[in-house]
């Protein structure tokens, strides 16, 4: 995507097609405001659970009562947070597969919670599962109180329409394009001249992201239990996606489903299609593998297809995880669908070598290249800005995955020449003929031996809690670069609709001077036609530009959260590991002092 | 022109102890130069001795010199029932020098940051390698002077004291072709003492914990090169991280930017650690490793040359023998059996000897090297625990 860095509007490029109405237009226009409120009173009207009513007018006071009639909201809760990425940081990496302890963790969990049957949360696979987007026996009751109190502060929240309402008012009595107010808001240094009338305007977006942070997602998503099914090439893995959860749109209250890796690529699939959805970074999942499937399909029992499989177990839980923690995507039916049926029709088009799976890459690579074809003019360089950063972010992270490959790969070298040395160490005891220096040298091998154990450790914390992190990363950027092309595209639609409707002026205009009154009439209603696409792709186009950023935004806040707990989770795994480092070689002094 | 102060001295002269404590000849090598592949280390010696020509001087010597004077210390024959300290490894840049190599060619893939610590890292390593060759060097020469009976010895006093260039004394191209040939009868030799019929117990079990421990510890020594080298490794893909994640953080408006300026520090430290754990394991235990191999070498070579002298022996019965046979030559031919006898005696008596505090040598190096290696590693790991700690507290009261 190539974006033209034009500020000014007098930088016309000579491809860009636009119309002279472009610059001039705020921003804001009432139908985008409707649109919004609309979508947010669905999910208001959806989340709701228990709490008490805040009541929006209020708190009108100061402002004009808008000239449309805006629908009465419904009571929202909007005590939600954010659960599942905290969640996230009780997650203990899982051992590499060579070590034996099984993780005790999973046993613990809700025993009397559900009527489905099974106890769901007793994982018996092996490697043990240890992700827990699932909370321990003893949380329902803290999730409840927790909601509890937040509703018991309605005051301290504000309403997101109220909100609306004084961006509304802001941009009806302001001139300037609400792009510059925008750009006030997020960038520090933004020219003042547009701050009176938008005064109001650096609260409302501010609490927008404020109102989030606040947000609590009463769902809980696990991936455990991988299980081969079947045998030879047509074999697969069928994963148990359990989830837990009390929000009214769930048949019920905790649940599972078992479900293969293309379902959750099909699930990306409807999600990525969805017009609704655009703009939305949608949380990609982990990439298919042909080399690591065969090697699980044909049965081979190795470390390293353990591994992988934990890998990918993992890295699905995660995808899940951040799915539910959007709330336009959790609102999905396609997602609850996923979550909840028990029958879930295969997702035939993600097949690698299929006929829908060619298509795809068709239509990918000609998406590319209409984009380089026609050069985006931005008045705002937000957008532009953003891409480039996020493009350079990627790139990093791509070198530092690389790099934390190659620690993993050393790790478990350093892991392997340990084990070695504590054998050749154990039987140069052995052979040693002074008692004293013979058993220092034995308990020397066991140290060595208990040192391999904790570089081990340190190798799957290495990779599953750091590498993995970084992997995601790069996937996500690529989704948040993936919106942009999107936005993009909603641009050159509006665009060509522009140019179509020109045309069918002129032709229109032709006419008259040909004077031909039946085909005047059509081209009467083609105009129209074409004049309410042109509208409707031009708002289509604006919505995506507000959720983009939006998205970016909230993108942003958890990531600096999701890395902020991973690193933390990461070095004091590594901090334990030097703790016992310090413990064996605490024990192994007194042994070598005691030689004579 | 390199210098190496007394205190570094002392840290690196671990593998052997009580050297150089006797004050009538004192021994150390405080300068060595590198140039290229050669190394001129300059011998300092000190003495009350009489025998020689001053008391305070100093002469450059060579790598080959070393290694002459370990050669003519081997050949001579008064000196059989000893255990010749071992000669001193070749200095082996190698390492670093290829690891250089590969830095340059990819300087173009690393930030100037990074280039610049991988270069010191290098740069250190190199000076490890420096300092552990020098340190050999002068714990052979050491050895040799606290020795009652090698510290007399003409060639180490014509080595310590000529003060110009010894080359012409060296090796020949005969004399290294006769090097070829003594490893040739060397293994030979193990066949041979293997193969003898041992009438004392004590070298008798002396040979075999020789064998065996020899195979075992020269395994053991090959193991502990990877692990040191894996540690290395892993120093070095931290320094790799920090400087990517300083990269990261440098473009970054985000909230995530102090989350990683806090982790990419903390890299940067912790490598320094990972970096002082490697060296000090290759010092302590590696090193000790390595060295106590090239002693037990030494102390077979004993076993064999008495070996030997068992052989000569036997043979020199079985020509008495002979001689008795055919009434000919039989006062040389005992004559020639009471020297071998006497030669062999000698031999024992002073190999018992130097087999025992060989052995007390050993365990007290071992020892030393032990501790010494344990509380590092302790050391270390609490650096490393501080250091984690203290990025942790820093990230969570963000």
């Amino acid at each position: 995507m190539v974006l033209d860095c034009g500020r000014k509007p007098e930088n016309q490029h000579a491809s860009c097609r636009k119309t002279p109405s472009w610059d001039s237009k705020p921003r804001t226009t009432f139908y985008q405001l409707l649109h919004h409120t609309t979508s947010r009173s669905q999910w208001h009207h959806l989340l709701l659970h228990g709490v008490s009513v805040i009541h929006i007018g209020d708190q009108q006071g100061s402002l004009q009562p808008p000239t449309f009639p805006i629908p009465s909201l419904p009571p929202g809760t909007l005590s939600l947070t954010t659960r599942t990425m905290a969640s996230s940081a009780d997650r203990n990496p899982p051992p590499f597969p060579a070590s034996e302890e099984p993780q005790p963790e999973l046993s613990d969990m809700a025993e009397g919670d559900s009527d489905e049957g099974e106890d769901i949360f007793v994982s018996n696979s092996h490697p043990a599962s240890v992700s827990r987007g699932v909370s321990q026996p003893e949380e329902p009751a803290d999730l409840f109180s927790e909601e509890a109190t937040t509703t018991a502060k309605p005051n301290g929240v504000h309403s997101d329409d109220d909100d609306l309402f004084a961006e509304a008012q802001a941009d009806l009595s302001s001139d300037p394009s609400s792009d510059s107010t925008r750009k006030d808001l997020s960038s520090s240094s933004g020219p003042p001249s547009a701050r009176s009338p938008a005064a109001l305007q650096p609260t409302s977006l501010e609490q927008l992201e404020e109102d989030e942070a606040k947000d609590i997602f009463d769902v809980d998503v696990a991936v455990t239990n991988p299980e081969k099914v079947g045998d030879g090439m047509n074999a697969y893995v069928a994963y148990k996606v359990s989830t837990r959860t009390s929000l009214p749109m769930f048949k019920s209250k905790a649940f599972t489903a078992r479900r293969r890796f293309s379902d959750f690529l099909g699930l990306y699939e409807k999600l990525s299609a969805k017009q609704s959805l655009h703009g939305c970074i949608i949380p990609p999942p982990p990439e298919k593998s042909v080399v690591g499937m065969t090697k699980v399909k044909v049965g081979m029992d190795d470390p390293s297809s353990v591994e992988f499989v934990e890998k990918r177990r993992a890295a699905l839980e995660r995808y899940l995880q951040r799915i539910v923690s959007h709330p336009l995507l959790l609102q999905d039916p396609d997602v609850r669908e996923f979550l909840e049926r028990d029958d879930l029709p295969r997702a035939v088009n993600t097949q690698a070598l299929s006929g829908a799976g060619f298509l795809k890459m068709i239509t990918k690579a000609s998406d590319a290249v209409s984009k380089m074809t026609i050069k985006m003019n931005e008045s705002d360089t937000w957008f532009e800005d953003k891409f480039q950063e996020v493009d350079m972010e990627e790139q990093q992270l791509r070198k530092l995955h690389a790099v934390v490959d190659s620690l993993v790969n050393h790790r478990k070298e350093l892991c392997m020449n340990t084990a070695v040395f504590a054998k050749s160490m154990a039987m140069l005891g052995n052979s040693e003929d002074n008692t004293a220096l013979s058993r220092a040298l034995s308990q020397l091998a066991e140290v060595e031996d208990k040192m391999e154990q904790l570089h081990q450790e340190q190798a799957g914390s290495d990779f599953f809690i750091f590498a993995e992190l970084l992997a995601d990363y790069i996937r996500l950027l690529g989704a948040v670069r993936g919106c942009f092309d999107q936005r993009v595209r909603a641009w050159q639609r509006w665009q060509e609709a522009q140019s179509t409707l020109q045309k069918k002026r002129e032709a229109e205009a032709k006419l008259l001077w040909a004077n031909k009154p039946d085909k005047l009439q059509q081209a009467k209603e083609e105009i129209a036609e074409w004049e309410a696409k042109v509208t409707q792709y031009e708002r289509d186009f604006d919505r995506i530009g507000m959720t983009v950023r939006k998205e970016v935004l909230r993108f942003e806040k958890e990531k600096a959260k999701d890395f902020k707990s991973q690193i933390i989770k990461y070095l004091e795994a590594m901090l334990q590991s030097q703790q016992r480092l310090i413990k064996f070689w605490e024990a192994f002094l007194p042994e070598a002092k005691a030689i004579a | 022109m390199t210098s190496i102060d007394e205190s570094d001295k002392e840290k690196l002269r671990s593998v052997s102890v009580d050297l150089n404590n006797d004050t009538a000849l004192l021994i150390d090598i405080p300068d060595a130069l590198c140039e290229r592949d050669k190394v001129k280390f300059t011998v300092h010696t000190k003495t009350t001795l009489t025998s020689f020509q001053k008391p305070d001087f100093s002469v450059p010597r060579q790598h080959e010199d070393f290694i002459w004077l370990h050669d003519a210390l081997v050949e001579t024959e008064d000196y059989a029932g000893l255990i010749i300290p071992p000669a001193p490894p070749k200095p082996d840049f190698e390492s670093p020098r290829d690891k250089m190599h590969k830095l340059g060619e990819g300087e173009s893939t690393m930030t100037k940051e990074e280039y610049t610590k991988m270069k010191q890292e290098l740069e250190a390593e190199y000076l490890a390698v420096f300092k552990k060759t020098v340190q050999v060097h002068e714990v052979f020469l050491q050895r040799l002077s606290s020795h009652p009976v090698l510290s007399k010895d003409r060639n180490f006093q014509i080595f310590l004291e000529y003060d110009q260039d010894l080359s012409v004394r060296r090796k020949n191209a005969k004399e290294m072709f006769g090097g070829f040939f003594k490893n040739m009868v060397k293994s030979a030799d193990e066949v041979l003492i293997s193969g003898i019929k041992e009438v004392d117990d004590f070298f008798e079990q002396e040979k075999t914990f020789l064998l065996d421990y020899y195979s075992k510890i020269k395994d053991s020594t090959a193991k502990a090169e990877k692990m040191t080298r894996s540690h290395k490794n892993i120093a070095d893909d931290y320094i790799h991280i920090s400087a990517t994640l300083n990269s990261l953080c440098a473009e970054d408006s985000t909230p995530n930017k102090k989350n990683l300026e806090k982790l990419s520090d903390l890299f940067e430290r912790l490598r320094k650690v990972e970096g002082r754990v490697a060296s000090d394991q290759e010092l302590k235990l590696t090193e000790l490793l390595r060295y106590y191999m090239r002693d037990i070498q030494a102390a077979k070579d004993l076993l064999y040359r008495r070996a030997r002298a068992l052989v000569d022996y036997e043979n020199s019965n079985k020509a008495l023998d002979k001689a008795r046979l055919k009434s000919k030559d039989i006062p040389q031919a005992e004559e020639h059996q009471r020297q071998c006898l006497q030669k062999f005696d000698k031999l024992s008596e002073s190999a018992k000897k130097e087999l025992t505090s060989f052995k007390g040598r050993r365990v007290v190096a071992f020892r030393k090297n032990l501790i010494e290696m344990a509380e590092l590693e302790i050391k270390h790991a609490k650096n490393n625990v501080a250091l984690l700690q203290g990025c942790v507290d820093l990230l969570k009261n963000n």
